[in-house]
């Protein structure tokens, strides 16, 4: 089934002209009523009448992350505060997080754009949804909860944690559809094993999954242990949360909401648009947001776009799978770490070398993250309880500013490569590649 | 009275204690006394040598981590309940010990190398309740 089969499956030619109506209208109003886009459209010496086609959207300058957070908390609103009805941030614990700001409107497109996803797996009205997305200000539960209850399927808010639970839950209510994080899935199909549950008896028709990064053997697994298919769900807080961009039943790429969200792909470094099926930065831009309209947004994930005809019988423009990022952010247990947060944290603390490095692994399905320090005369003590004191102590400092329990290492002084230029301190060993 | 005693950060990892003893034996430094403690991620080697400045400088030559601290021998007769006699003393006199580490010297005596958490008080009881203290040049000739 197709949920909004006129917008998902319009000719080519006709979504264009709705998508070059709509940019104009929202570069107008983000013009008219979002300082900082005045200023940065007077810097190029462009006006939002020179959007002319949909090629002109390459003249208006980039936003990025740093943009959204310099606005913190509600410079980049469009409408009077009293106007945004519901606010979500991202999940960066230093500093200020990126606030995003959503209208009535802005949450029934936000359901519109879930709604058309989950019909993408399967959803329809019988179905029973266990949503293990967080609820709160990060988007994911909330984003899942407003498109389920659109398409009009029975809502589970259990959120994240709790696995024993979720599990007895899954049996006892039947659940149809689960959504996770791919790690989380894994953990909760382990836990169900352990649990004795038969996986098969579930009888689960669809597996949405999101806010990590994945791989195709991933996806096997889910579905291997859940026996249901497994469907990818794209999104950024930014410019609203998950619903972006998700997987029909093909599984082959993330059918874009192009009536709502402009894709461009460009090259990191030129900063200029490449070809169609090339892979380069994801660009995104708001097309129909009322409360916080955001214009190419760069998104620093990499991956490519193709046009074609899909089986499913949507036109919608396809992305890839996400193959990395352009930063050094990574994703540890679904939140956004930056390897500059750790060395904030090690920087607080006397007797501490700069040099570190960080290691991601994947042990259990769970990820884990281990910080190696390199031990100084300032910290070292002849006495073992003092020693184990300090790395608590360092543990602490970086779960306050990463907003995760890491795992301290000391190392021996001078043991950790020291490399000319730019240091190589992540080891990211999570296999992303197939 | 005091005897000083150089500690040594190691990565719990193979070949590390091999490596801090390498440079010991370039050195031609002759180890009185050893102890390893170790937890699961680091150790802490301690070490009687009989030049610990120079000793220190050697292996913070070589990028390890030492620390000078100071430890009490005792000497005690080779014999069941000589360890129990002294750590009587220190009980007795509410002394918390941090760690200690013996080694059988030569025939019938056994030194035991004490590190209370307070190093001042500890020597008074010890002395106070008649534990025969000995100094470094002893430890060093033996």
């Amino acid at each position: 089934m197709i949920w909004n089969e006129e917008a998902e499956c319009m000719d080519q030619k006709k979504r264009e002209e709705l998508q070059l109506k709509r940019l104009q209208t929202v570069v107008k109003r983000a013009y008219e009523n979002v300082p900082h886009y005045k200023n940065r459209l007077d810097q190029v010496g462009v006006k939002p009448d020179d959007i002319k086609t949909l090629k002109d959207i390459e003249k208006l300058p980039f936003t990025s992350k740093e943009d959204l957070r310099e606005s913190y908390p509600f410079g980049m609103f469009a409408v009077p505060p009293r106007e945004i009805v519901e606010i979500h941030t991202s999940s960066g614990t230093t500093g200020k997080p990126v606030v995003s700001g959503y209208t009535r409107k802005d949450l029934d497109t936000w359901s519109e754009v879930m709604a058309r996803g989950l019909t993408m797996f399967g959803a329809d009205p019988d179905d029973i949804i266990q949503n293990t997305h967080g609820y709160g200000l990060f988007t994911g539960g909330f984003g899942v909860h407003y498109g389920a209850q659109k398409v009009g399927c029975t809502v589970i808010p259990i959120s994240t944690g709790q696995t024993k639970r979720q599990i007895e839950i899954m049996e006892d209510f039947n659940s149809s559809i689960v959504i996770v994080t791919p790690s989380y899935g894994l953990y909760l199909a382990e836990v169900a094993v352990e649990e004795g549950l038969d996986t098969e008896k579930l009888k689960l028709k669809a597996i949405g999954f999101g806010a990590e990064m994945w791989t195709e053997g991933m996806r096997r697994e889910l579905q291997n242990r859940f026996h249901a298919p497994a469907y990818n769900i794209y999104g950024l807080t930014e410019i609203m949360g998950p619903g972006i961009a998700l997987e029909c039943q093909e599984q082959d790429g993330l059918h874009v909401m192009e009536d709502h969200f402009y894709p461009e792909i460009i090259d990191p470094e030129t900063l200029e648009n490449v070809e169609e099926g090339e892979t380069g930065e994801l660009v995104l831009t708001n097309l129909t947001r009322e409360g916080m309209p955001i214009i190419r947004f760069r998104t620093k994930d990499l991956t490519a776009l193709r046009r074609g005809k899909c089986s499913c019988g949507r036109s919608l423009i396809k992305m890839d799978r996400i193959t990395g990022r352009t930063d050094d952010m990574l994703k540890v247990r679904g939140v956004a770490v930056f390897p500059s947060q750790v060395e904030k944290a090690l920087l607080k603390i006397d007797g501490i070398e700069p040099h570190y490095q960080i290691i991601v692994t994947r042990p259990q399905h769970l990820d884990e993250m281990e910080v190696r320090v390199e031990t100084s005369p300032e910290l070292f003590s002849d006495e073992v309880k003092e020693l184990v004191g300090a790395k608590k102590r360092i543990e602490n400092y970086i779960h306050d500013e990463i907003g995760l329990r890491v795992k301290v290492t000391l190392v021996e002084p001078k043991t950790i490569p020291r490399s000319e230029g730019k240091a190589v301190r992540v080891f990211d060993k999570r296999k992303f590649d197939n | 009275m005091k005897i000083k005693q150089l500690s040594i950060f190691l990565e719990n990892r193979k070949g590390r204690m091999r490596k801090a003893l390498d440079v010991l034996e370039k050195g031609q430094v002759s180890i009185r006394a050893l102890s390893l403690a170790d937890t699961s991620d680091f150790g802490i080697l301690r070490l009687i040598v009989p030049e610990p400045e120079g000793t220190k400088k050697l292996l913070e030559d070589h990028d390890f981590i030492v620390k000078t601290g100071k430890v009490v021998a005792v000497r005690m007769e080779d014999e069941p309940g000589s360890l129990g006699k002294i750590l009587g003393i220190l009980d007795e006199n509410d002394i918390n010990l941090s760690y200690l580490y013996a080694f059988v010297a030569k025939e019938d005596m056994a030194i035991v190398l004490l590190h209370p958490e307070n190093i001042e008080e500890g020597i008074g009881a010890l002395e106070r309740g008649g534990a025969d203290l000995i100094s470094a040049q002893e430890i060093y000739e033996l």
